[in-house]
């Protein structure tokens, strides 16, 4: 019974079916060729030495990026102190002052800072808090990577106090809570999971930023000295080791890459757990 | 004024079954509402209450005596204003934006707009439609208005009082540490009720407190209002004519935002003296 019409649409909605359906099986096996290749190769190169040691002189192999390691950590330390209050009270005034207006200017403009290309904020603190001392710094690689964090911050925070039912609001008010103590003392708490998950992910994502730290934070082959020296980085390591011409980097880039990703992830799963157990609430 | 006096004329004058829904609409000279003559000690006195959503007014002119340590209760069909009147008992509405509030309104003789809206909303509690308590534990909810006004005794005596004031102690007094949400929607409303009572207020504002539940809960809030009469005036919004009847001792019918009709709930019920009064109660329209 089937007309040419009607066998037509079949094999059109088969058709269409099998390339949406090749495209997300294509995303998938992206991220674990990738996710692969990196254990693969990095697993391999992985030794206890990477975590304990400094990177040998130019010509020895062997050695590790413990610099490195304790540098990506302190740097996003910085990026948290310097960019998560910023990035949470501008989130608060969206979702529970903001006027028309300005709220409109506000949130433009974070879209836009999140879409600004990251070494376009790596020169900014360059200008920012390298040139006038001139040297290098952890501090001037904090500035960069805590601006990258702000934007992210403060759409997710607004996101999830939105999602804060009015009526615990009120009810608040109505025991003759000012609005600051109604959003400090149940708003912001009823929040927490999810601003704590926004805050996770955004330091996630700029762990593995490098571009902004060339020229911020710059790279150290030795333990940097308190906060006004340039310190060493995962992202910076695995830039400098990959384009070098010995193998023995390469296995350690690679190494690197894998100790990032393992960061990522568990910072990503960490999130991930933290909102799951929020909701249960 | 001659035309509405004459349109009120027409109204009361009219047989019963020809009055028709545009004549129930239309606005009332105040001077015709009769205000119960009530011996009792007023707790709010509300004069010429004029309320404006925007450039809408919501409602008109209304003066409203609510006597202490009695239940009123509020009827109306929905969007009559009910609401917004009881919101502006403890000026919640101001927290609405854009809107306006015109005339006086008396708490113990002191004008409400010229008290600290924190102290006011200390001594008017307010108790709303759905079950809102916070994400805390059931101690902590109760607590949270004591905190908040910088309460110093012992909190665990005030908190075992106001649930066993708001009938929910030996239902929840092994589980205080419990998240408030893994309550039924009864309990979480007597919940809300215990912590309005535990800063003592000496007015519960009520607003539909038993619109999302099942009877059997609803006779216990309502046994539970009977109870607290000793020491509490509220005033209730219903939509459900049986329950004004049942907990109410004073009952104001509201239309279109203008009070239509008040006296003793059990006056309103079997000789209410307004023609719409009859009709709303009846079950003619609304």
């Amino acid at each position: 019974m089937s007309s040419p019409r009607i066998l037509w649409r079949k094999s059109l909605n088969f058709v269409m079916l099998t390339l949406t359906g090749v495209a997300a099986f294509a995303v998938v096996s992206v991220l674990f060729l990738i996710l692969g290749y990196l254990i693969w190769n990095g697993g391999t190169s992985l030794s206890w030495n990477f975590f304990t040691q400094l990177p040998k002189p130019v010509g020895e192999t062997g050695g590790g990026m413990a610099n490195a390691i304790v540098g990506s950590l302190k740097l996003l330390f910085l990026a948290a102190v310097m960019g998560l209050p910023v990035g949470l009270l501008a989130g608060v005034y969206l979702a529970e002052f903001g006027g028309k207006t300005f709220s409109f200017i506000v949130r433009y403009t974070t879209d836009l800072l999140n879409g600004v290309p990251s070494i376009v904020i790596g020169i900014f603190a360059y200008s920012l808090a390298v040139l006038p001392v001139k040297h290098f710094s952890a501090l001037a690689g904090g500035v960069a990577l805590g601006i990258m964090v702000i934007p992210i911050t403060v759409r997710s925070t607004e996101e999830f106090l939105r999602a804060v039912p009015g009526n615990m609001r009120e009810a608040a008010m109505a025991l003759g809570a000012s609005k600051w103590k109604t959003i400090a003392t149940v708003v912001l708490p009823a929040a927490s999971g999810g601003i704590l998950t926004g805050m996770l992910l955004a330091l996630a994502r700029v762990a593995g930023e490098t571009a902004p730290l060339l020229f911020t934070a710059f790279g150290n082959r030795f333990w940097s000295q308190g906060w006004g020296q340039p310190i060493a980085s995962l992202p910076v390591m695995i830039y400098t080791y990959a384009v070098a011409p010995y193998d023995d980097w390469h296995r350690q880039a690679w190494a690197a890459g894998l100790v990032l990703l393992a960061l990522v992830l568990l910072s990503n799963l960490g999130a991930r757990f933290i909102l799951a157990r929020s909701k249960a609430v | 004024m001659e035309t509405a006096a004459t349109k009120e004329k027409i109204v009361s004058g009219a047989p019963q079954p020809a009055l028709s829904v545009k004549a129930f609409r239309d606005p009332v000279p105040m001077e015709k509402i009769t205000s119960p003559t009530i011996e009792h000690k007023q707790r709010l006195t509300i004069s010429n209450l004029n309320f404006y959503y925007g450039p809408k007014q919501a409602v008109f002119k209304l003066n409203l005596k609510i006597p202490t340590n009695r239940v009123t209760a509020l009827i109306g069909p929905s969007g009559c204003g009910k609401s917004t009147f009881l919101r502006t008992l403890n000026r919640m509405n101001e927290t609405i934006r854009n809107t306006r509030v015109e005339g006086e309104v008396l708490l113990d003789g002191q004008d409400i707009h010229s008290l600290d809206v924190v102290g006011l909303r200390r001594r008017v509690g307010m108790v709303f439609q759905r079950p809102n308590p916070f994400p805390k534990s059931i101690y902590d909810n109760v607590a949270y208005g004591l905190r908040i006004n910088g309460y110093k005794g012992r909190l665990d005596d005030l908190v075992e009082h106001s649930l066993r004031r708001a009938a929910l102690w030996d239902e929840v007094k092994d589980y205080l540490k419990k998240s408030a949400f893994a309550l039924s929607g009864g309990q979480q409303q007597r919940l809300c009720i215990a912590r309005a009572l535990a800063v003592d207020p000496e007015v519960l504002l009520l607003d539909e407190p038993c619109s999302a539940l099942d009877p059997v809960t609803t006779a216990k809030i309502e046994e539970l209002m009977f109870q607290l009469k000793d020491s509490c005036t509220m005033a209730i919004v219903t939509h459900n004519m049986q329950q004004a009847a049942r907990a109410s001792d004073f009952t104001a019918f509201m239309l279109d935002g203008h009070l239509i009709e008040h006296s003793e709930t059990s006056k309103l019920f079997t000789t209410p003296t307004d023609p719409r009064t009859e009709a709303y109660i009846t079950g003619r329209f609304g």
